[in-house]
C-alpha cells in the first residue's frame, strides 16, 4: 500500500503544492487537507507547509493554530502521528506548543531568501533517519520571522536531550550558504519533540528535491525517511 | 443638519446651471463641455466623477493613444498571438495547449509618495490583471529606477519599495524571477517602480472583460470598499459638508496581500468550474472603470445598485464609492444559475461577495443610489471614447549638442594599472554591482518551478509543464541613457537587449510588453522623445517578428521642468521546449573556451564606463542591427538545444568585462582573456556595441559550434579560456576573484545602511 502523507492548506499557505510535489517525488501519495476540516483522511503523516497563513497577522501561526484541522492534529501528534512543520508550519507548531520556543522577526529585519548550509544534528527522528548525524546539507531558506528563540532552560534542555535537529553552519563563506541567517539562538534551524515524531524547521526541504529547480536534492531524505519508517512500521 | 438633495439624473436635468468642480477633478473646459454634449445635460456628481477618472491620462491614454496605434498597425504576423492589445493583458500561445499572459505596469508616482504601499499595490494590481485573463499567475518581475545611489532620499525610497514588493509579493506565493535596478540622478524625485507578471492557462480558459447576456449577474467580490485611493472625489463629497465624516484619507492605496491571495485562489476555483462569463479587476478608477469597461465591451447594458456595495466606511458618498481605489477587489459576470455556486466558493475562501447588479438588454450603464438614478450613460463614452490629443512635439534644441559631445573624446586609461583600476571601479559602481541585497528579499523559489532567477541567467525562467519540461522565459530591459541620446535607437536597444537576454538562456522570443516611462507630454521635447521611442519600438517589433501584446504608459515623471531620461522598459517573453536545456550565465568547467559573438566597435556613448569613470552622457548610443540580433538569437537557441555551449551571457551595459566578471563570479571560476586582433584592450573591455554575447564552449563542441557560426555568418572570436581563480587579461592585468567579489558585493547595502 502506498504511504499517504497529508498536506494542510490554510488560507495563505503558499508552499502546499510544493510539499505535495516533494512527497510525490519521494514515492508517496500526497493528500490535500483543508484547514476547516477536522478529518485527517486517515493519512500516515502530515506536513504543515510554508507560507503566510492568515497573512501572518497578529503573529505568524497564531491564528492557524486554532483551525479545526489542528484540533485533530494536535491530539494525533501527541499519540505519535508524524508531523513535519516547514517554515510557517514550524511557526504553527510552536504556537500549539507541540514544539517549544518561538520565532521572532529576523535580526536584520528583512525577509531573506537564500541557499543555507545546515548540519543534521539528530538523524534519529521520523523525518531525518535517511541522513547521517553530523551530515552537512544545503537547503533553501526564506522567511521574515525565522529567529528561533527560547529561554535558557529550554535551550539547555533541548541540547541535553539531543532535540536540536538542525543547526545553521557558520564557519564558511556567506556566498556558499554559511552563516546564521536570522539571529537564531545557538544557531538552531530546527527541533524535534521528545518522541521524535514532530519536527519543525525554518528552511524548506521541499524546495530541494529536484536539481533543476532547487539547486540540489539535499531535502529529499526528509520525505524518504518518513516513507521508510512508515513502510517498515 | 441639512443635506443637499441627491444629485440624480432627473435633478441634473432640471438644474443645468449648477456650478460643478470639473477643473478640480482634472478635466479641461473643453472636456467638461464635451461631457455635457454627450449627455445632453449637465452630468450628475456621480457621472462627473466617473468621466473625470476615466478620462484621466492614466486611464484614457489620451496623449499617447494616437502613437500607440502603431503597435497594432505595424504588428508582425504572429501565429502566437491569441489575444492582443486592449484586454487586461495580451495572451500568447506557447504550445502544448498552453497560453501565457504577461504585462508590465507602472506604479511610479505612488511609490515616491509612499514607497512601501506604492510598490506593494503595484504588484497587487498587475497580478489581478493576470487573473482577470483567466490565468494562474506564475511569476513576477520588477524593473526599478532610483535616484543617485548615494542620495539621502534614495535611502528612504529604495528600502521602502523593496520591502513593499517583498512584503506583498512574497505573501502571494509568486516567485520573483527578474527585473532590474538602475540608479541615475534623473530619477531623483521620480523613481520608476514598474511591476510585471506572467500567468499560465490552457487555451480554452481565456476569460475576457465582457458583460454579456441580459439577466446575468454582476458580482463584486474581495475587500470591502473604503475611502482609500480617492483622488478628486473628496472635492465632490465636500459639497455636503458633514463633520461626522472621516477626513484626510490617504491618496495612496493600502494593500492587503492576504486578501489578494484569497482572491487569486477563489477566482481560479471559479474559473475551473466554468462559472464566469466575464471578469474585470478593480484597479485605477475602481468601480467606475470596472462597470464601464465590462458594459462597454459586452453586448448589452448594465444596471448597478450602488447601495449593495459592501463598505468599510458607511459615510462614503456615491461619488467616492465609484472612485475608490480600495485594493483586492474584482468584478465578475455570472449566469443566474451559477451565482449560488460562485458565492459558495467565495465563502469557502472567506471572501466577501455581493451581487451588485445585472446585465440588461439596453445599451446604457445605469447606477442607482437610495432609489434614485445617479448615472445614466453610454458606457463607451466613459471607457473608450474619451478625448484624444495629438500633442505638439519637437526635437529639443539641445539634442544636437548632446549628440555632438562624443564619449570617444573622453580620456582613456593610459596603462595597464589604470585599466585594471577602472575595471574594479566599474564592477563596483552601484549600477554594475551585485543586487543581491535586494533580490535576497524576494522569494524566487515558491511554486517549485523556477529554473533561472536572480543572476543565474540573462532571463528568468519558469517551468510550465512538469512532464514535458515546457517553459517560458522573461527579460526586462531599458537604458534611459541610450534613450536620452536617441530615443528611437534607445527604444530599439531596449528591445534588442531583452530579446538577446531571452535567447541567451535558450528560449525563443515570442512577444513583447512595454512600460513607457516619460516626463510631461505637455512639453514638446518630452513628447518628441515619446513619439520617437514608440516609433522605434514598433518598427523594431515588426522587424524581429515579436508583436507588442500590451503595455502601459506613465507620463508626467518629472519635477518642475526636469524630466526623467526617456525610459522605455521592454519585456520580452520567450518559450523553451525543455527547461533542462536552459543556458545559465555561470562559467563552470575549467578548460572550456570563451567565444565572443558579434562585432565590437568603439562605441562608448551612454556607456557605463563613460558614466562611472567620467560622469559623462553624450554622443550617440550603440548602433542597432536587428537582423544581427535575430541571427545571434538563433545561434544561441540552437547552441542551447544541441548542447554546444555551457554558459552564455549577453553584453550590454559595462561591456565585455562586466559580462565576464559576472559569469566568473557566478560560477566561482576565473577566465584568461586575450585581446583579439584588430582591437585595443580598452575597446575590447568597455565597448557597448549591441548584438553581442560571450559563451563558454566545451572543447569537444568547438568545431561544431564554430562551423555553425561560420555557416550562418555570425562572427565568433575565441577570446580566452575558463581557468583559475582570477580574471586575467593577458599582458595587462590579473584580478583575483576574491578582489572582484569584494568590489562587486556589499556596494548597495553599504550605501543604504
Amino acid at each position: 500500500m502506498t504511504t499517504r502523507i497529508g498536506v494542510v492548506t490554510f488560507p495563505g499557505s503558499l508552499d502546499d503544492r510544493d510539499a505535495q510535489r516533494a512527497i510525490r517525488i519521494a514515492g508517496a501519495e500526497p493528500v490535500a487537507l483543508w484547514h476547516k476540516d477536522k478529518d485527517l483522511k486517515q493519512v500516515d503523516a502530515v506536513v504543515l507547509p510554508g507560507g503566510f497563513s492568515y497573512g501572518d497577522y497578529l503573529r505568524a501561526g497564531a491564528i492557524s493554530r486554532f483551525s479545526p484541522v489542528m484540533e485533530t492534529l494536535i491530539d494525533q501528534a501527541k499519540a505519535g502521528l508524524p508531523v513535519l512543520g516547514i517554515c510557517n508550519g514550524f511557526q504553527i507548531l510552536a504556537e500549539t506548543h507541540l514544539l517549544p520556543g518561538a520565532m521572532l522577526r529576523n535580526n536584520h529585519l528583512h525577509f531573506i531568501c537564500r541557499e543555507q548550509k545546515l548540519r543534521v544534528e539528530n538523524a534519529a527522528t521520523a523525518w531525518t533517519s535517511d541522513y547521517e548525524a553530523g551530515q552537512e546539507i544545503l537547503i533553501p531558506l526564506k522567511n521574515a520571522d525565522g529567529r528561533y528563540t527560547a529561554d535558557e532552560y529550554t535551550l539547555d534542555k533541548l541540547e541535553a536531550e539531543g532535540r536540536v535537529a538542525f543547526r545553521y553552519l557558520t564557519d564558511g563563506p556567506d556566498a556558499d550558504g554559511y552563516g546564521n541567517p536570522n539571529g537564531s539562538l545557538r544557531n538552531i534551524a530546527g527541533i524535534t519533540n521528545e518522541a521524535g515524531n514532530v519536527v519543525g524547521l525554518m528552511p524548506h526541504p521541499e524546495h530541494a528535491v529536484e536539481s533543476l529547480t532547487g539547486g540540489g536534492t539535499d531535502g529529499l531524505p526528509f520525505f524518504t525517511s518518513i516513507i521508510k519508517k512508515l513502510v517498515s512500521a | 443638519m441639512s443635506r443637499t438633495p441627491l444629485d440624480t439624473v432627473e435633478h441634473a436635468a432640471g438644474t443645468p446651471d449648477v456650478e460643478q468642480p470639473w477643473a478640480e477633478l482634472g478635466l479641461s473646459k473643453d472636456e467638461y463641455a464635451r461631457i455635457r454634449e454627450i449627455l445632453g445635460r449637465r452630468p450628475t456628481g456621480a457621472e462627473l466623477a466617473m468621466y473625470s477618472v476615466m478620462w484621466s491620462e492614466h486611464c484614457s491614454y489620451k496623449s499617447s493613444k494616437v502613437h500607440l496605434r502603431q503597435f497594432g498597425e505595424k504588428a508582425p504576423q504572429s501565429e502566437a498571438m491569441l489575444v492582443g492589445i486592449g484586454e487586461n493583458a495580451g495572451v500568447v500561445d506557447v504550445g502544448q495547449g498552453y497560453a501565457v499572459t504577461f504585462k508590465v505596469e507602472s506604479h511610479n508616482h505612488p511609490s515616491y509618495v509612499e514607497p512601501y504601499q506604492g510598490a506593494a499595490t503595484g504588484v497587487g494590481g498587475i497580478v489581478r490583471d493576470i487573473i482577470a485573463m483567466g490565468a494562474r499567475p506564475v511569476a513576477v518581475v520588477d524593473p526599478l529606477r532610483f535616484g543617485a545611489a548615494d542620495h539621502p532620499d534614495t535611502r528612504r525610497v529604495l528600502p521602502g519599495v523593496v520591502a513593499g514588493i517583498s512584503g506583498y509579493g512574497n505573501c502571494l506565493g509568486l516567485p520573483n524571477i527578474g527585473g532590474e535596478v538602475v540608479f541615475d540622478a534623473c530619477y531623483q524625485g521620480n523613481p520608476l517602480v514598474n511591476a510585471g507578471a506572467i500567468g499560465v492557462m490552457r487555451h480554452e480558459d481565456i476569460h475576457l472583460a465582457k458583460a454579456s447576456g441580459a439577466g446575468n449577474k454582476v458580482i463584486l467580490y474581495g475587500a470591502r470598499t473604503g475611502g482609500d485611493g480617492i483622488g478628486g472625489a473628496s472635492i465632490l463629497a465636500s459639497e455636503t459638508f458633514d463633520d461626522a465624516k472621516p477626513s484626510k484619507r490617504p491618496a495612496v492605496q493600502v494593500g492587503d496581500p492576504f486578501q489578494e491571495k484569497l482572491l487569486i485562489e477563489c477566482t481560479l476555483e471559479a474559473f475551473q468550474e466554468k462559472l464566469v462569463v466575464g471578469i474585470q479587476d478593480l484597479g485605477a478608477a475602481g468601480l467606475s472603470c470596472a462597470t464601464s469597461e465590462l458594459a462597454s465591451n459586452g453586448s448589452g447594458g448594465m444596471r448597478v445598485e450602488l447601495d449593495d456595495v459592501p463598505l468599510r466606511d458607511s459615510t462614503l458618498s456615491p461619488e467616492e464609492i465609484l472612485m475608490s481605489e480600495s485594493q483586492e477587489r474584482m468584478c465578475a459576470v455570472v449566469e443566474p444559475s451559477k451565482v449560488d455556486r460562485f458565492l459558495e466558493i467565495c465563502e469557502k475562501w472567506d471572501v466577501i461577495a455581493t451581487v451588485i447588479g445585472e446585465v440588461t438588454d439596453g445599451d446604457r450603464l445605469e447606477i442607482y443610489w437610495h432609489g434614485g438614478k445617479i448615472v445614466d450613460v453610454d458606457p463607451r463614452t466613459v471607457a473608450h471614447e474619451g478625448p484624444v490629443y495629438d500633442r505638439p512635439y519637437a526635437r529639443p534644441d539641445w539634442q544636437d549638442a548632446l549628440q555632438a559631445d562624443d564619449a570617444a573624446k573622453l580620456p582613456r586609461p593610459e596603462n595597464a594599472d589604470e585599466l585594471r583600476a577602472q575595471v574594479l571601479q566599474l564592477v563596483g559602481s552601484p549600477n554594475q554591482a551585485s543586487k543581491s541585497w535586494i533580490t535576497s528579499q524576494y522569494d524566487h523559489l515558491v511554486q517549485g518551478n523556477t529554473v533561472l532567477a536572480r543572476t543565474e541567467g540573462d532571463s528568468g525562467m519558469i517551468r510550465v509543464d512538469e512532464e514535458t519540461g515546457l517553459g517560458v522565459a522573461i527579460a526586462t530591459d531599458g537604458n534611459g541613457r541610450y534613450a536620452k541620446l536617441d530615443p528611437y535607437t534607445g527604444a530599439q536597444l531596449a528591445l534588442a537587449e531583452a530579446y538577446r537576454n531571452v535567447a541567451a538562456t535558450g528560449a525563443k522570443p515570442l512577444a513583447v510588453s512595454d512600460c513607457l516611462n516619460f516626463g510631461s507630454p505637455e512639453d514638446p521635447a518630452v513628447m518628441w522623445q515619446f513619439v520617437e521611442a514608440v516609433r522605434g519600438l514598433a518598427d523594431g517589433c515588426l522587424q524581429l517578428g515579436t508583436p507588442v501584446t500590451g503595455g502601459n504608459v506613465s507620463l508626467y515623471n518629472q519635477t518642475g521642468t526636469a524630466a526623467i531620461h526617456p525610459t522605455p522598459v521592454v519585456a520580452v517573453l520567450g518559450v523553451i521546449d525543455d527547461v533542462a536545456r536552459r543556458t545559465p550565465v555561470a562559467f563552470r568547467e575549467e578548460g572550456q573556451l570563451i567565444y565572443l559573438l558579434g562585432d565590437t566597435e568603439p562605441e562608448f556613448g551612454g556607456s557605463a564606463w563613460s558614466q562611472v569613470v567620467h560622469d559623462h552622457l553624450g554622443g550617440l548610443p550603440p548602433k542597432v542591427d536587428l537582423e544581427r540580433e535575430r541571427l545571434l538569437g538563433e545561434i544561441l537557441i540552437s547552441a542551447s538545444r544541441d548542447g554546444m555551449v555551457d554558459a552564455a551571457h549577453d553584453l550590454s551595459d559595462g561591456g565585455l568585462i562586466q559580462a565576464v566578471v559576472e559569469s566568473s563570479l557566478e560560477g566561482g571560476v576565473g577566465a584568461r582573456l586575450v585581446v583579439p586582433d584588430g582591437l585595443d584592450a580598452f575597446t575590447f573591455l568597455f565597448s557597448e556595441s549591441a548584438g553581442r554575447a560571450v559563451v563558454s564552449v566545451p572543447r569537444s563542441e568547438e568545431l561544431r559550434f564554430t562551423d555553425m557560426c561560420g555557416a550562418r555568418g555570425l562572427p565568433a572570436t575565441r577570446i580566452g579560456v575558463v581557468d583559475g581563480d582570477a580574471v586575467e587579461l593577458q599582458g595587462e592585468f590579473t584580478l583575483p576573484l576574491a578582489e572582484l567579489r569584494e568590489a562587486h558585493q556589499g556596494v548597495i547595502e553599504g550605501l543604504l545602511a
